[in-house]
């Protein structure tokens, strides 16, 4: 699967409620961030995690969030980063 | 349920469920029913040929000889070649296993962040223990316990400072959370002043903990 | 929305504990065992399906139980799932060595 977001595109975390395993963490979920590395492609856990193959491998993505996106009480000049896969991202035009 | 820690800020966020004195670091002891479980499930797999006991020996003890002096001696020859620096910044996987001698096949991707005097990264695993166990050997308690998994990513200062590092306003912080398949770790600041030290006395000057972020050399 | 408890970021929490604690047997037995189940090479289960066990333990158990209890328990789930082993047989062993004085 190539690639959809390359770094410097700016990307927002995908809103969905799901009882099973995700390695998108709650607190980013809506959040919108800038893609600061693309990591790769690999299986997909949500699948994995279930004994299914996790095919077609997916895109993951550093994606850079700014503290005050994420929290209510922002910090100056902090950072977080999490590695989200490519089908929990959307482009933000 | 009561709690006897300070609230530093708007304090809407959710609580955890247990209160501050849940033991969930492995201090506390086993319980009787987990040590039937273990042993059990030990036993039932060895019966069935799934393992052997030895190769279970084997497997503690290749754990065992995975320490944080190897990310040190890595983080010092990284300050002393500047080749192997970029290598490393580039394909840290090739780059490691290359200077260690090691094979890292059961770590997917490796990454090593560089921090500069303008901007400095700490690591954690909010979801679980995620942590480049290949290359620093088992994770410290607190990394996997709920403490710094839940305030490291909303106030990393103030989690930063009970590790004894303040760091200067203007500096960046960056908090990698190991989501997914990548494992990270720092490279730190070379201290002022070591320019002097040979790569073997450099190799002292790097700590676990300062390869995870939340110190830095002294 | 739901939220497991394993998914921590953001939440109170008080002072971390910088305690240093040495693996204890039963902590390199758990961990020996996973790093042989879940290696590729084998392809028993897959380390996701470990964490997707451990996400689905009781919330109650997921912060009363220590980190390797937990692990135990999600390679015992796994191990019946998977086929390894059957879960009557678990039961029946475990009630063996109750009778014959314990684990370790």
């Amino acid at each position: 699967m190539t690639p959809r977001f390359a770094p410097g595109d700016r990307v927002r975390v995908c809103v969905r409620d799901v009882a099973h395993h995700c390695r998108t963490p709650h607190y980013l979920r809506g959040k919108r961030g800038v893609v600061a590395r693309v990591l790769g492609v690999f299986p997909d856990p949500e699948q994995l995690a279930y004994h299914r193959p996790g095919s077609p491998h997916l895109p993951l993505y550093q994606v850079a969030f700014d503290h005050g996106e994420v929290w209510a009480a922002p910090q100056r000049k902090t950072v977080i980063t999490a590695d989200i896969y490519q089908h929990w991202l959307e482009a933000i035009d | 349920m009561p709690h006897d820690h300070p609230h530093r800020h708007d304090d809407d966020r959710p609580h955890h469920e247990a209160g501050p004195h849940a033991p969930v670091n492995e201090a506390h002891g086993v319980r009787p029913e987990s040590a039937l479980l273990e042993r059990a499930l030990r036993e039932l797999l060895i019966e069935r040929k799934v393992f052997t006991a030895a190769d279970i020996r084997r497997q503690i003890e290749a754990t065992e000889s995975r320490t944080p002096e190897e990310g040190a001696r890595v983080v010092a020859h990284a300050w002393s070649d500047p080749e192997y620096k970029a290598w490393l910044l580039a394909d840290a996987k090739a780059a490691i296993e290359s200077f260690l001698g090691i094979d890292l096949k059961l770590t997917p991707e490796l990454v090593v962040v560089e921090n500069t005097p303008g901007r400095h990264h700490v690591i954690c695993c909010t979801l679980c223990s995620c942590y480049p166990r290949a290359v620093l050997g088992v994770p410290p308690a607190w990394y996997k316990n709920p403490e710094y998994r839940s305030r490291v990513v909303i106030e990393p200062r103030a989690v930063l400072a009970e590790f004894g590092t303040v760091l200067p306003e203007d500096v960046e912080i960056r908090v990698v959370d190991s989501t997914a398949d990548v494992r990270y770790i720092v490279l730190p600041l070379r201290p002022p002043g070591t320019e002097h030290l040979s790569e073997a006395a450099l190799v002292a000057l790097v700590t676990r903990d300062s390869m995870i972020g939340v110190t830095v050399p002294s | 929305m739901t939220r497991g408890v394993h998914d921590m970021g953001g939440l109170a929490a008080g002072p971390v504990d910088r305690t240093e604690h040495e693996m204890t047997l039963f902590d390199q037995r758990v961990d020996a065992m996973l790093r042989l189940l879940v290696d590729p090479a084998h392809g028993h289960f897959t380390i996701d399906a470990v964490r997707r066990a451990i996400e689905a333990l009781p919330p109650d158990d997921y912060l009363g139980l220590t980190y390797y209890e937990r692990w135990i328990r999600a390679l015992c789930r796994l191990s019946i799932e998977t086929g390894l082993i059957a879960e009557d047989e678990l039961q029946r062993k475990l009630a063996a060595l109750a009778r014959d004085g314990g684990g370790g």
